[in-house]
């Protein structure tokens, strides 16, 4: 058996983890920049606030019904989301994490009563963490996740679903649009449509040969799924991070070079910390940037850099960058994303030397743990590269940013006493 | 993917032999470990006031704050008490949150008032020098 945990409206429900007041209340967070909501508690959503609508918009009505409103606090709801996935992993042998708010477990040669489980979870989680969670379970992961969608809308239930028969995932896969599938979205969803294929039911019904031919393996995978047999195996994840991204849209869309190679300095410089918390380095990194694509004629650029070396120097890794960058920027343009990706990385521990290349300096090493040390006591970008640039005009728009609860010695809960 | 080919670097490789002190070192001791029980229930604050200074909390203290614990009788919790985050000793008899200042009264509990614990005070960490001068001599540490 499977179950998918469910962190529910993850980032509104992090936000509310240390007030305690703002619990039960309608709370929305925005997206990089301010631009538009990505979460909305459960009240948010019962005032009928849309996911994904530009936050200028509906500023008024917000502000007339009382909604709190965050940036999004991604430091935040790392470290929750960390707390939740470590406890998670008490419950079962093999865990998946799927997203920032989705694991995985699989459940074998567990308690007969998986509904009870699946409660003891969720108690735990709130207690624990603070975070509201659903629980789907069922014979595969397809299903898993389609129970996980029933103990959310279905009140009775209680916040957990298992789906352990064939009567019972047939009577949520008969009112639920096909488009509901795990893995399927809305282009198949539509050729679907025109076969006649339109509930859930009506797909785990069909032929999956025949569907396979029509469509790909994946969809006759889907179709086993959806019939209570496992055919999509766990992820267990691959410790540590295989690739580190660190990309963000500008806030103030810059047309230069300069700023360009300050932001991307600035990106490779925070995933190159990452990089060195998990103890690896890297042989290779992507730097790409783009135009808004609403712009006439967009443009994207990216390169990837092979390094001379294994290293996880943010002054090596920060020169290439800028060098792609040097070579990816076309002027007259204003760019409205850059980021750089750390793509062939290895752990620090079982380096493959090449004689003839030289490596880091091993004062290198001496410096980075310094640097390290420095940004994680006095917060991110207190110690820099001069090459990040002092000014940061492109930093994102983030107005309404709350404190960094568990990262950040300043910004620890503060409990009044009297 | 478009590649780059760059210089082969220039400077001298690094070798050396393993100390053979290596298999000698002890782990540091980590106070985490000491302090804390279950890392991901677990969380700091830090206390503001004087309602507490009989139990030895005191203003600025950082207090660790343990949410997997059940609160008993006689704890020092931190609870939110219609909405606010307050620190006080855990009176469930009498239904009372309990300060530890005589210059203080106990907060009742009310029937209409919704306590919620927000985990147990495990320990307090009392700081004995200003924290700002604290972190000017690190830094001073660190420059030379």
């Amino acid at each position: 058996m499977f179950a998918l945990v469910d962190c529910n409206s993850c980032y509104a429900s992090c936000e509310q983890v240390f007030r305690p007041d703002l619990r039960d209340k309608p709370v929305i967070v925005l997206s990089n920049n301010d631009g538009c909501i990505i979460a909305r508690s459960k009240e948010a959503k019962r005032l009928g606030i849309p996911d994904l609508q530009p936050y200028f918009k509906l500023k008024g009505f917000l502000r007339q019904q009382g909604v709190s409103i965050f940036s999004a606090n991604f430091t935040l709801y790392g470290d929750i989301s960390h707390r939740v996935m470590t406890t998670l992993r008490e419950y079962a042998a093999e865990v998946e994490v799927y997203s920032i708010d989705e694991m995985f477990l699989s459940f074998d040669g567990l308690p007969d009563d998986l509904k009870t489980y699946g409660q003891e979870i969720k108690q735990r989680i709130w207690r624990d963490v603070r975070m509201p969670v659903s629980v789907g379970v069922a014979p595969s992961k397809t299903l898993a996740k389609l129970a996980n969608h029933a103990a959310k809308k279905i009140s009775r239930l209680d916040g957990v679903c298992l789906l352990d028969t064939a009567e019972k995932w047939q009577w949520v896969q008969a009112r639920l649009p096909v488009t509901k599938v795990w893995g399927i979205g809305s282009r198949t969803g539509k050729r679907l449509n025109t076969m006649g294929i339109r509930s859930i039911l009506d797909l785990a019904r069909a032929n999956p040969k025949h569907m396979r031919r029509e469509f790909n393996v994946n969809i006759e995978r889907t179709i086993t799924e959806l019939n209570g047999t496992p055919a999509i195996d766990m992820e267990t994840d691959v410790e540590p991070r295989q690739q580190i991204y660190c990309t963000r849209s500008f806030g103030h869309k810059p047309g230069d070079l300069y700023s360009l190679q300050t932001s991307i300095s600035a990106y490779t410089a925070r995933a190159a910390e990452k990089l060195r918390d998990q103890n690896s380095e890297t042989k290779a990194l992507q730097v790409f940037i783009s135009c808004s694509r609403f712009e006439e004629e967009p443009y994207h650029g990216q390169q990837v850099v092979e390094l001379p070396y294994a290293t996880d120097d943010t002054r090596v890794l920060s020169h290439y960058a800028r060098l792609a960058v040097e070579q990816l920027y076309r002027p007259n343009r204003l760019y409205a994303r850059a980021g750089v990706g750390l793509i062939d990385i290895r752990s620090k521990d079982f380096q493959q030397r090449d004689f003839f290349y030289p490596t880091d300096n091993p004062r290198s090493e001496a410096l980075m743990k310094t640097l390290d040390k420095i940004n994680h006591r006095y917060g991110h970008g207190s110690a820099f590269l001069a090459a990040e640039g002092q000014k940061k005009r492109w930093r994102m728009r983030q107005a309404f940013l709350s404190p960094a609860y568990t990262t950040r010695w300043q910004d620890i809960p503060r409990v009044m006493l009297g | 993917m478009k590649v780059i080919k760059l210089p082969k670097f220039a400077h001298a490789v690094q070798a050396g032999f393993p100390s053979a002190a290596d298999d000698f070192i002890e782990a540091q001791l980590d106070l985490n470990e000491h302090l804390i029980e279950h890392p991901s229930a677990t969380y700091l604050a830090r206390a503001q006031g004087s309602s507490m200074k009989d139990q030895g909390i005191f203003n600025n203290d950082t207090l660790i704050v343990d949410r997997a614990r059940e609160a008993e009788h006689g704890d020092i919790v931190v609870a939110a008490l219609d909405g606010e985050l307050t620190c006080k000793i855990l009176d469930k008899q009498r239904r009372l949150l309990l300060p530890a200042n005589n210059a203080m009264r106990p907060v009742p509990i009310g029937d209409n008032s919704e306590l919620i614990i927000e985990g147990v005070v495990i320990h307090s960490i009392r700081h004995h020098i200003r924290q700002d001068r604290k972190q000017r001599s690190k830094t001073n540490r660190q420059t030379t």
